[in-house]
Order: structure tokens, then sequence, then C-alpha cells
């Protein structure tokens, strides 16, 4: 919060996240604990880009929260760049699954309220936000209020106003999980085209395994009940890779696919066992 | 999906054939509010029309229930010959300020403490069996006590319609508070939102909506309070004019001074309705108009 930039380590610099022991624990209403996530461990190098797979309610939103500084762990830690998270951490942006834009602002002023926030004055904020706009391929539309564009528009605004701080880290809870296949293919491309330019570091949660082979530099097979780190995929497809949509066909990504699909359908599998005998 | 390709098509050639389909639009349009407006005329001069024709025929009793052409007459003679109490502008003139005054001091002491209320889980929590105990206390007593305490001026009538109009906006605001998206006040507070800075970026223009949609409601319990306060005690006010009526079995001015309340929440429902289209203006519309994306 004393920082008026948001990432004083300048662009082009992601920051290291480290997450040990991690441990979230809540009280269901019955008032028993429950174990959401135990002993996560693992470290996103700077300007890495890490995917998690897992079955849903394996906890990886519950990850984010903890990595994010919005919710605090039960035990264990995570640190950002060397330094504990300990409420929110400047310089992180965050991107949800939901849309969350401001329906009473418009694109502009979607886009703008990152660098508002941080101090900065109206009119540089808006040249900026108008160069992202112009970025994301939003030019023309500053005007128009998010309920008047279609789910792809509303998703590069969101990009758009999570990067426009050029975060030292970026956290995505499943941001295409709503759009249809080519509008998800098309916005994938643009996010890693972004991240080129960008480099920060990416903790990217997903359910889509295709979506993660295509997108990261390493993906992580979460397990559930309780959630916790099970593998790690380092994924060698090389960089740039240009069209999301392309590379889907090449043999090695299908190699790597059927490789991490073979553990995560097990995992799948148990997660849905267990949710069918609790019912 | 024809209509989308007929419009983008439209575009890329920055001519008008899209004309046509515009103009069948407005056609439609027009047939539309054309018939609107002759039924509305209608569902007055049928009510109005057989009301006359009843009374004046004598199967309804004017005596009890009055008859147009009185109630117009009554119109006529209030606006020309006043009332006991003064002209008819001073009358309206004080009602309607008791009721604006009360209006506009209920509705900021119930967004304030919506808001307050609303954002404060502890507060809300020391403070909602009392505000419930206090929204449960029949308000027509409420007026009799202010009346007693306050005297016969404006000032109760002020206070019954403030306290009306509170406890709508008052509900309202709280409501609106507890309504926001929690990943709307995630995503500010990820980029570094103070907690005012998450009040007035996100809380309470989430509340707003809430907030306006109660305002036309809230005037209308305005001028009741106002109204009510003066039935129950008054030197001036539309109110007062209505109990000498009663007390006179004259329903020809009873019915009269009805009208003219009546205009009078007409008109301010108009500027409210003004007021929110301005403060709503980036919602969309009720039933969407195709937008081809
Ligand atoms: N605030 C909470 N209180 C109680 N249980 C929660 C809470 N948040 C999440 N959980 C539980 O923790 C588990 C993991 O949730 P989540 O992290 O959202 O899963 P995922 O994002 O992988 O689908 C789920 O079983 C969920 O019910
Ligand atoms: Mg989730």
């Amino acid at each position: 919060m004393a920082e008026t930039t948001p990432n004083p380590t300048g662009p082009g610099t992601g920051a290291r996240i480290e997450i040990t022991g991690l441990t979230k624990r809540f009280l269901t209403p019955k008032g028993e604990p429950f174990t959401a996530i135990q002993d996560v461990t693992f470290t996103v190098q700077p300007g890495e880009f890490v995917a998690i797979v897992g079955p849903t309610g394996c906890g990886k939103s519950t990850t984010l929260g903890q990595v994010s500084g919005l919710d605090r762990p039960s035990a264990g830690s995570v640190t950002v760049g060397g330094r504990p998270v300990d409420g929110v951490t400047a310089g992180v942006s965050f991107m949800f699954q939901a849309d969350a834009l401001f329906p009473w602002k418009t694109v502009l002023g979607n886009v703008m309220i990152g660098p508002s926030l941080h101090g900065m004055s109206k009119r540089s904020a808006v040249e900026l936000a108008r160069a992202w706009l112009r970025r994301v391929g939003l030019a023309g539309f500053e005007d128009r209020y998010p309920h008047q564009l279609s789910g792809g528009m509303r998703k590069r605004v969101s990009m758009a106003a999570a990067l426009i701080n050029e975060p030292r880290i970026l956290l995505m809870d499943e941001p295409f999980g709503a759009l249809d296949v080519q509008t998800k293919a098309i916005m994938q491309t643009e996010l890693l085209s972004l991240w080129d330019q960008l480099r920060p570091s990416v903790l990217f949660i997903t359910h889509d395994l295709d979506e993660a082979v295509a997108l990261a530099d390493r993906v992580l097979i979460m397990t559930s009940g309780p959630g916790t780190i099970k593998r790690s995929f380092a994924i060698d497809l090389p960089r740039p890779r240009g069209e999301v949509q392309e590379i889907r066909h090449e043999a090695h990504f299908l190699e790597l696919e059927n490789e991490i699909w073979a553990t995560l359908k097990d995992e799948v599998e148990r997660a849905y066992a267990q949710t069918a005998s609790a019912a | 999906m024809s209509t989308a390709i007929v419009g983008s098509a439209a575009f890329a050639e920055a001519g008008d054939p899209g004309a046509a389909l515009r103009e069948a639009a407005r056609r439609a349009r027009r047939r539309r509010t054309g018939l609107l407006w002759l039924c509305r005329v209608l569902v007055p001069v049928v009510v109005l029309g057989s009301w006359q024709w009843l009374t004046e025929i004598g199967v309804v009793d004017k005596f009890f229930f009055g008859q147009p052409s009185g109630v117009w007459q009554s119109l006529v003679d209030l606006f020309t010959q006043g009332t006991a109490f003064g002209s008819i502008w001073t009358n309206l003139g004080v009602t309607v300020t008791e009721a604006v005054y009360g209006f506009l001091l209920g509705m900021a002491s119930g967004i304030v403490l919506g808001l307050l209320l609303g954002q404060n889980r502890f507060l809300s929590d020391v403070l909602s069996p009392y505000i419930k105990l206090l929204n449960s206390i029949p308000r027509i007593i409420l007026g009799s006590i202010f009346i007693v305490a306050f005297g016969l001026g404006t000032f109760p009538k002020m206070l019954l319609a403030a306290v009306l109009v509170f406890f709508i906006v008052f509900f309202n605001a709280f409501q609106g508070v507890r309504e926001v998206d929690p990943n709307l006040v995630a995503n500010v507070k990820v980029l570094g939102a103070s907690p005012m800075q998450v009040a007035r970026h996100v809380t309470i223009p989430s509340a707003l909506t809430w907030i306006i949609a109660s305002l036309h409601t809230a005037f209308g319990f305005a001028i009741i309070g106002a109204l009510v306060a003066e039935v129950l005690g008054a030197q001036h006010g539309i109110g007062l004019i209505i109990t000498q009526a009663q007390g006179q079995f004259d329903m020809d001015t009873v019915f009269a001074s009805m009208l003219l309340v009546g205009v009078v929440t007409l008109i301010a429902e108009f500027v409210l309705s003004l007021v929110e289209r301005r403060l709503l203006s980036w919602r969309p519309p009720s039933r969407s108009e195709s937008q081809p994306t």
C-alpha cells in the first residue's frame, strides 16, 4: 500500500512465489473442522507460467486465495518475492471466472480502476487505460457498459484491468471457464502474447487439461480430499507457442497430454466416487 | 441471427439498406403507442361516465359517494374561493413542504444508517433488535405522540413523513450493501483498495441501485405521513381540508383533495424517474434490444 507504483521492480520481472506446507481448514456448518488443502508445497519461478489442474472442489481456489492474501492460511506459509504474504500483497492481479467488472462503470472506467486506486492522476490513468484497450483490441468501446459487451469482450476488459498495473504476479481462477470453445482459444492466444510482453509469474487454475498444457511451463496435478499437489509435469513445448488452436494437434502436445491425463484420470474418478458416496 | 447479418452488412456498405428495417420497427411502435393511448383514455371515460350516470339516476347515492361533476365543482371552488384555512395553494404548499422535507430527512438518515449497519456486522447485530422494535410500532401512534410533543405546526408532520420514509430507505440501503458482489470486493481489494475505497467504488454504488429503486415508494409514503399527521391535528394542509370536508359530509371536496394529492405524487414520480434514469443509465434495458456484436 505504501508504494505508489504497483510494481516497484518494474515490468518484465515476475516475482517468485514460494508455497510451503500450506494448509487451510474451514469450519463446516455443523461446526466440525474440514481440511480443504493440506501441506501444499510448490514454487513458481519468476516469470514462470504454472497451471494447476484438479477435479472440482479439490481446493484450487482455496490455494489461490491464500496466495493473493485475501485469506489467511491455517498453517504453512506463502512468500512472494521473498516477502511473506500477510494481507493483500502489492503487485498481484487476480482474474476470476465470474466477471468482476463494475456494471455501473464504462469499459474505460473499469480498466482505469487499478491505476486510480494507486493514486495515478485521472488524465494519465485515462491515457494508460486507452492504450491497454487498444492492446486487447477494444479501441472504440471505451464508453460501453459491460452489459453491452459479449462474453469474450468482457474477458478482454478483465484482462486489461488485471494487466494495466503490470503485476509481478497474475493469479487466474478458471478465467476462461465460461467461454465458448472458439472465444476461449482466441483469449488463450492473446493471454500468451501479453504474458510474453510483461512476463509476470502466472498461477493459472483450470479444470481443462488441454488449456493447461497449451499455456503453461509446468502443470501441477492437485488431488482432492484434502487437496494437495500430486505431481508436477514440465511442458517443454517451445515458446513462443503462437496460435493455441494449432499447437493442440502437434504430436508432442498430445503425448504430454496423454501422460498427464493418465495421472489426472485416477484423481477425477476418486473425487467423483467420494462425492457419489457422500450423497 | 438473420437481423445481425442484415445489420452488419448495412454497416459494411455504409449506406442504408437497414432503413427499411428501422422504418418497419418505427411503424410497429407507433401503431402500438396509438392503441395504448386510446385504451388509456377510455379507462377514465368509462369509470367516470358510469359513476356520473349511476349517481344521476340514483342507483348510487351521491350524498355518500359524490359525483364527478360535483368533484369538478369543488375543485373549481377550492381554487377560486379558497378554503376556511387560506387559499388552496397555501394548503397544498404546506403539505408538499412537509412531505418533501420529511422525504429528504428520512432518505438521508436511512441511507447513512443503512450503509453503516450494512457494512458493520457487529453494529448491525447490536442495533437490529431495536430497529425491529421501532419498525413494529404502528406509525399512526407515532403521529399522535409527535403532535402532542411538538404541537400543531409543520414539524411533527415532517417528522412522521421522515419516519415512514426512513424505514423503507434504510432496509433497502442495508440490503443493498449485503448483496454486494463478493467478487467485485475481492477484485478491488487485490488491486490494493483501502476499506474507504472499497466503500466508495463498490459498496455504495452497488447499494445505490437498491436505494434509488426504493425512492418511488418512499415519496408516496412521505405524502401519506404528512396527510395522516394533518388529519390528526393541524392548522393548514390538505389533510385538514379532508377531515373538515368529511365532517360536513362533503364527499366531493374529499375526492377533489384526493385528486390534488394524486397529481402531486405523479409529478414527484416523474421527477424521480428522471433522476433514476440519469443515475442508473448503466443498467441494461429491461427488454434488451438486439445488439449484434
Ligand atoms: N469458506 C468456506 N467454508 C467452508 N468450506 C469451504 C469454503 N471455501 C471452500 N470450501 C470447501 O473447500 C473445498 C475446496 O474448495 P475450492 O478451493 O473452491 O475448490 P476448487 O476451486 O478446486 O473447485 C470444497 O470442498 C469447498 O466446499
Ligand atoms: Mg474454484
